[in-house]
């Protein structure tokens, strides 16, 4: 047993099948202390699961797993002392008030937070003490997240934290986690927001079909490799004919209808490219629209890698 | 934002977590229209009706007769139909999972929920007694006694209701809880004395745990019989399977 030192969140070969399915296929992940890592990937890829064996909620079938170097299973209470978690779906009485509630998880531990500046800082202030079943989705989220943070957890799971949000409340849970960060604090968190996982973590882990693709920071994961140059315009180009007239080894594809993602060969996207880009849409009379030459975004990596949208 | 979420961990000491969550499950208990009607409304109701509408027998000692039953009716329908109901949907709602990952544990969580029915328990019995002493009732007998069945009682249901909220999905626990609770009232001897039925019925019906429990009962505080042995030991038989069932089969989420 050990608390101190090592990482937050240790992953070897995790394997876990459900019936006849397998939800993990030997996952391994490691996240760092005191920083944001964001497990990134579509419903079902296996992040609920994975993180649920973290916690301690399920058993693995294979592999090991250490949280501040604990065993969720054999050390679980210690491992309950010291972690925040914030549940997918509430987990919580309906007719429950979220102070009262606040309140009794509090009472859990040792030293928590004021259960009343919990709610000023989620600016839950004016439902407190409403019934659970009458708060809006996004409060209920945020409840969620009061909850997570009550006990002053040297490490949070947070599992899709900002699913739901108004773009206004996404910014505010956003805030709260950089400030976790900042603090201190260790936090993996679910997400099938690229955006989320590229503004907060400093370490992404992308997963599908219960393995995990790749895994870095951020800026190792979109940097270097290949420009891209992304447009969008009407739908069905002939994107074949549109590489006929690029540099050789440049790509192209619809990777939805009517946006379209060029990626350069060994390199940049150069001016010749956007040049040939944009006389091959006057020829076709094509407006090309939002016309963008870029750095890879964990989007691109994502496309790259799975060969699909990320969904929810 | 000027609130420190620096890391804090400690688990509180385990009397504290336990009596707050006692206390949140008690809450939610008595926020509960439904079930604060089968705790009180009807156990209450049916000791009134029966003990001054003549219905069934004649004589000063029908209070007598009837107010144990009351408190076996009383104990089966907060142990066993209101817990089970409430655990069926509090894994619906995820909730035992929610306090299963702080430091409460599971261990905390079951000793919470006990202490909020015993509580309930307490809170139903100082009714009907009172309620029972208004109309006459003059109770004999070993509180000892008394105490050691009721508290068989509350485990053997207890068992019984978690082992239907752990097993079943959470309207079917809702439907066969209230259906075992109807049946038992009716055919239990809750309001009518064993005695009252054919004698290969009584004991066939004696060796259930609801009618374990209010003859039991019955025997100590109507006619002051000194230790129901037969009674004693079918609950202690009755609770030793409920919990072991439950604590085997029981599943959180």
């Amino acid at each position: 047993m050990a608390v101190e030192g090592g990482p937050a969140v240790l992953v070897e070969g995790l394997t876990k099948r459900y019936g006849g399915t397998l939800a993990l296929d030997g996952v391994g992940l490691e996240a760092p202390r005191g920083g944001v890592t964001a497990v990134l990937g579509p419903n079902g890829a296996g992040k609920t699961s994975t993180v649920e064996i973290c916690e301690g909620f399920r058993r693995a079938d294979g592999g090991r797993v250490r949280v501040l170097g604990l065993d969720p299973v054999a050390d679980g209470a210690e491992l309950r002392a010291r972690m925040g978690v914030m549940l997918q779906d509430g987990g919580i009485y309906p007719s429950a008030r979220p102070r009262e509630l606040l309140r009794t998880v509090a009472h859990c531990y040792a030293k928590p937070q004021d259960p009343d500046e919990l709610i000023d800082l989620l600016g839950l202030g004016r439902v407190a003490r409403n019934p659970y079943r009458r708060l809006s989705g996004g409060e209920k989220q945020r409840l969620a997240l009061a909850l997570a943070l009550v006990g002053r957890p040297s490490v949070a799971f947070l599992d899709e934290p900002t699913a739901g949000l108004d773009p206004q409340a996404r910014r505010a849970t956003w805030d709260v986690i950089a400030n976790l960060r900042t603090a201190g604090v260790s936090v993996l968190l679910t997400t099938h927001y690229l955006e989320e996982a590229e503004r907060l973590a400093d370490h992404v882990v992308i997963i599908d079909h219960g393995r995990v693709l790749t895994a870095g920071t951020p800026a190792e994961l979109t940097s270097g490799r290949e420009g891209r140059l992304s447009f969008h315009a009407r739908e069905g180009l002939d994107v074949d004919d549109l590489v006929g007239r690029l540099p050789a080894g440049t790509t192209a594809a619809e990777w939805a209808p009517g946006q379209y993602l060029v990626t350069g060969a060994g390199g940049t996207v150069g001016p010749d490219t956007l040049a040939q880009v944009t006389a091959w849409c006057a020829e076709h009379d094509v407006l090309a629209e939002d016309i963008a030459v870029g750095r890879r975004t964990l989007e691109d990596v994502f496309l790259d890698l799975t060969g699909r949208e990320l969904r929810p | 934002m000027s609130l420190d979420l620096s890391p804090a961990p400690g688990a509180a000491p385990p009397v504290r977590r336990v009596l707050a969550y006692a206390g949140l499950e008690l809450r939610q208990q008595l926020r509960n229209g439904e079930q604060l009607l089968l705790t009180l409304v009807i156990p209450v109701g049916a000791l009134v009706l029966f003990a001054t509408v003549p219905v069934l027998r004649h004589g000063a000692d029908r209070v007598d007769a009837l107010t144990p039953g009351i408190m076996a009716l009383a104990v089966m329908s907060t142990a066993f139909t209101g817990q089970a109901i409430a655990t069926g949907f509090e894994r619906r709602y995820g909730a035992l999972k929610r306090m299963g990952a702080t430091p409460l544990g599971r261990g905390g969580l079951l000793a919470g929920k006990t202490l909020a029915v015993l509580a309930v328990e307490l809170l139903q019995l100082a009714v009907i007694c009172g309620v029972a002493a208004g109309l006459g009732w003059r109770p004999r007998g070993d509180v000892a006694v008394v105490v050691l069945l009721l508290v068989l009682g509350t485990a053997t249901f207890s068992g019984f209701g978690l082992l239907l909220a752990g097993t079943l999905r959470a309207e079917a626990t809702l439907a066969t809880a209230n259906l075992v609770y109807v049946v038992l009232l009716v055919v239990g001897g809750i309001v009518l004395p064993l005695r009252t039925f054919p004698h290969g019925l009584a004991t066939a019906l004696r060796a259930l745990p609801v009618n374990a429990l209010a003859e039991g009962l019955r025997a100590v505080l109507e006619t002051g019989a000194g230790f129901p042995f037969t009674d004693v030991l079918v609950l202690a038989a009755w609770a030793a399977a409920g919990l072991l069932l439950a604590s085997r089969t029981f599943r959180w989420e």
